[in-house]
């Protein structure tokens, strides 16, 4: 099995081990001392206090949004931890020195740690519970230019950009969940690509929550300056508690002249027991970027297969003209998983164009919604956008549902929308098998036809690896 | 080759086929026409191994073997073909890769090597030059947007790549112009060997004037109620079905 493999494939869900590791945690709770404690444990610049205690004085005014066509059972905020990291010594000059249970875990994960996998060009930044571990193919990056560390590690190095674009595409006070994210966040991970730098490699991050009574509120950074580009992966798994995870996250992306950024996801966190619903990580996530500069493109995929609930929006400012923002997007809910995830795409520059393609599929007694904007400004002229959204619905017990919501300023613009609903059926199954083919390829072969146009977007080793993983999610649902 | 003994078939628990018995041996055409409702499309989709059929008694032999307990899948490795009356539409998956995956399906089966994708697009060349099939449905998804009579076509056009013993095709000329029924009755002439049978599911009698059939089996309501030979199709088209019907009645009467 490849490391790929091994790391979205689950079947039952094999993520479900806990690494006993010490750590170091706060008390449960959060208030102004909670948000000093962070500030002091992880050595900050100053005006990081500053931005943590607004951002949490924000919050406190703040309610938390219920327009989602969601259910679950109001958070506890006092019942969370929002600061747990692996005890270790102060500064990890070599990955060797991080404690072996958690180079362990990521083992099992399949992440390729080892230089050995230089081969398949990617860099990883690990995130376990809420604290950075280690990053990969320093070196190699380095020569080039390119930056990728711990936002931890960013703050001590490079506070003046960090400074200058945390919270620039995001601020504090967007929405609920980014003020809480933006007062407790306790790491994440920063990209710079330099001005014409094409980066070397594939950026990739693995989030992993392991404990029990955490939440994990990561920051991404990515500045990508004039003339460059970076492909930048995420993927994210937890085990199996009964309980439910809150992992609240902010994305913030900036282009700036002819810059181009592509971020890909494979979310894979737990999503609850199939039957019963207990257990899963609550997913809010903010992600934004800001095609700051002319020609600037900003390209978004998802593939959204876990979490017992799913809250996410991953947007583009297209502020700058001729700038072309993208969202392919796959989310799959089975069990009893709720998603409600789309896109918003701001058309404020000139002749900026976006294309929305969204698949949704919702098996056994999932609900699964698609929630977009398109909106042009009244200056932007001559803009486009072209939107594909398309739900397949397996079984009679699940839902889907479009909220699609366009807002046209000035007539030069043009907008196209299709949407679609198709079941998966025994016909077509029937068809398939009828031909020859099995059970699971016939599955996998309607399931992947559906996705085709947003898998195509993967960087090329996952895109295998993610058709796999749809059909395993599907194959207790069907038949 | 194929041996249906006294086949009853429910759905939903209501009785459609009561008691069929049919035997084709190797090299035979044979035809099975009938009224709507009689059970054609329900005795194809049994054959085939549609899992929403239930099987309350009787057997289907194929080449000496009880199938009933096979898979549709595992139905088709053995040989079986059925073309559909109404093929579905899969998207985003290319008529070709899907020919190519179903192709291999069966070659894995048998333990034969995978067929390679230049040896694959030679062959698919020459079978739709066969179908006289214009090179663009390749590319094309799976009966995606495809007229009726493409539909069809391109159903005769995956039983030239499947190459089966045993074809049933479930009023594939319904829906069809005069030339294009010429095309796939051609296309089923030149696939039809002395080694392979089928069974030609059909309302009317057009497509037997193209393929001559060994035997004409009338059904009605889920029983064959008359065998002939191609004379007896005519005789449908001229008189319909109700003296069958009539002869039926006298004989339980």
């Amino acid at each position: 099995m490849s490391s790929t493999e091994q790391f979205i494939n689950p079947q039952p869900y094999k993520y479900d081990f806990v690494t006993d590791v010490e750590m170091d945690s706060l008390p449960k709770g959060i208030n102004e001392e909670t948000i000093h404690a962070i500030w002091q444990k992880k050595q900050e610049p100053d005006f990081m206090l500053d931005f943590r205690l607004k951002s949490y004085r924000t919050w406190l005014t703040m309610q938390e949004p219920t327009w989602a066509n969601i259910n679950y059972p109001p958070i506890d905020y006092q019942n969370i931890c929002y600061y747990t990291a692996p005890k270790k010594k102060p500064k990890l000059n070599d990955l060797s020195e991080v404690d072996p249970a958690i180079l362990a875990t990521f083992e099992r994960l399949g992440i390729p740690l080892d230089e050995q996998k230089r081969l398949s060009n990617v860099a990883v930044d690990l995130v376990f519970d809420s604290v950075s571990i280690g990053t990969t193919f320093h070196k190699k990056l380095e020569e080039a230019g390119v930056v990728l560390c711990s936002m931890t590690e960013a703050l001590h190095r490079y506070p003046d950009l960090v400074k200058k674009y945390l919270g620039s595409v995001v601020p504090a006070g967007d929405n609920f969940f980014s003020a809480l994210n933006s007062a407790v966040f306790s790491d994440g991970s920063f990209v710079y690509i330099p001005k014409g730098v094409k980066s070397p490699l594939e950026l990739s991050t693995y989030f992993r929550i392991n404990d029990k009574e955490s939440g994990q509120f990561e920051r991404t950074l990515i500045i990508a300056e004039e003339g460059s580009s970076v492909s930048y992966l995420e993927g994210c798994t937890a085990p199996a508690f009964d309980n439910n995870q809150l992992h609240a996250a902010v994305v913030e992306l900036v282009a700036l002249d002819r810059a181009e950024i592509k971020y890909s996801t494979v979310q894979n966190w737990y999503p609850g027991d199939r039957q019963t619903g207990v257990g899963g990580i609550y997913n809010f996530v903010t992600k934004r970027g800001r095609c700051q500069g002319a020609y600037s493109k900003i390209s978004w995929t998802q593939v959204e297969v876990g979490a017992a609930i799913t809250w996410k929006y991953p947007s583009c400012i297209l502020q700058g003209d001729n700038s072309v923002g993208e969202f392919y997007s796959v989310a799959l809910t089975h069990g009893k998983m709720q998603a409600d995830t789309g896109t918003k795409m701001i058309h404020l520059g000139k002749n900026t164009r976006s294309t929305i393609v969204s698949k949704g599929i919702s098996a056994d007694k999932s609900h699964n919604s698609y929630r977009g904007a398109v909106i042009m400004a009244p200056r932007a002229e001559n803009c486009r956008n072209y939107t594909q959204c398309d739900s397949m619905l397996v079984g009679n017990n699940c839902s889907a549902n479009t909220f699609p919501c366009i807002e046209v300023g000035n007539s030069s613009n043009q907008v196209e929308h299709e949407a679609s609903t198709s079941k998966l059926n025994e016909e077509q199954l029937f068809y398939l098998r009828a031909r020859g083919l099995s059970l699971e390829d016939a599955i996998s072969m309607i399931v992947n036809g559906f996705c085709k146009d947003v898998i195509r977007q993967l960087p090329l080793e996952f895109a295998k690896e993610v058709e796999s993983l749809l059909t395993l999610k599907l194959e207790n649902s069907v038949g | 080759m194929l041996i249906i003994d006294n086949l009853h078939v429910n759905i939903d628990g209501k009785p459609i086929l009561k008691g069929i018995s049919l035997k084709i041996a190797k090299g035979e055409i044979h035809a099975i026409m009938g009224p709507n409702g009689a059970g054609k499309s329900t005795l194809a989709k049994v054959l085939a191994g549609h899992p929403a059929y239930e099987v309350i008694e009787g057997s289907i032999q194929f080449e000496g073997k009880d199938i009933l307990e096979l898979e549709p899948d595992e139905r088709a490795h053995l040989g079986i073909f059925m073309g559909f009356q109404y093929p579905v539409e899969i998207s985003g998956v290319s008529n070709a890769d899907f020919l190519k995956a179903a192709l291999n399906a069966k070659r894995k089966a048998h333990e034969l090597p995978l067929i390679e994708e230049t040896a694959f697009q030679q062959l698919l060349d020459e079978k739709m030059k066969l179908m006289e099939i214009r090179s663009e449905f390749k590319e094309r998804h799976l009966n995606d947007g495809f007229s009726g009579g493409e539909k069809k076509r391109n159903e005769i056009l995956q039983m030239a790549v499947l190459e089966p013993q045993f074809a049933i095709l479930d009023e594939t000329d319904s829906g069809l112009d005069i030339d294009a029924m010429r095309v796939v009755a051609r296309g089923m002439n030149l696939i039809m060997n002395p080694n392979m049978s089928m069974l030609l599911i059909t309302h009317y009698q057009r497509l037997l004037e193209y393929i001559e059939p060994h035997y004409v089996h009338v059904l009605v309501d889920g029983k064959i109620a008359m065998t002939g030979n191609a004379s007896l199709s005519l005789k449908l088209e001229s008189e319909g079905y109700d003296w069958i019907r009539a002869g039926q009645l006298e004989e339980t009467a």
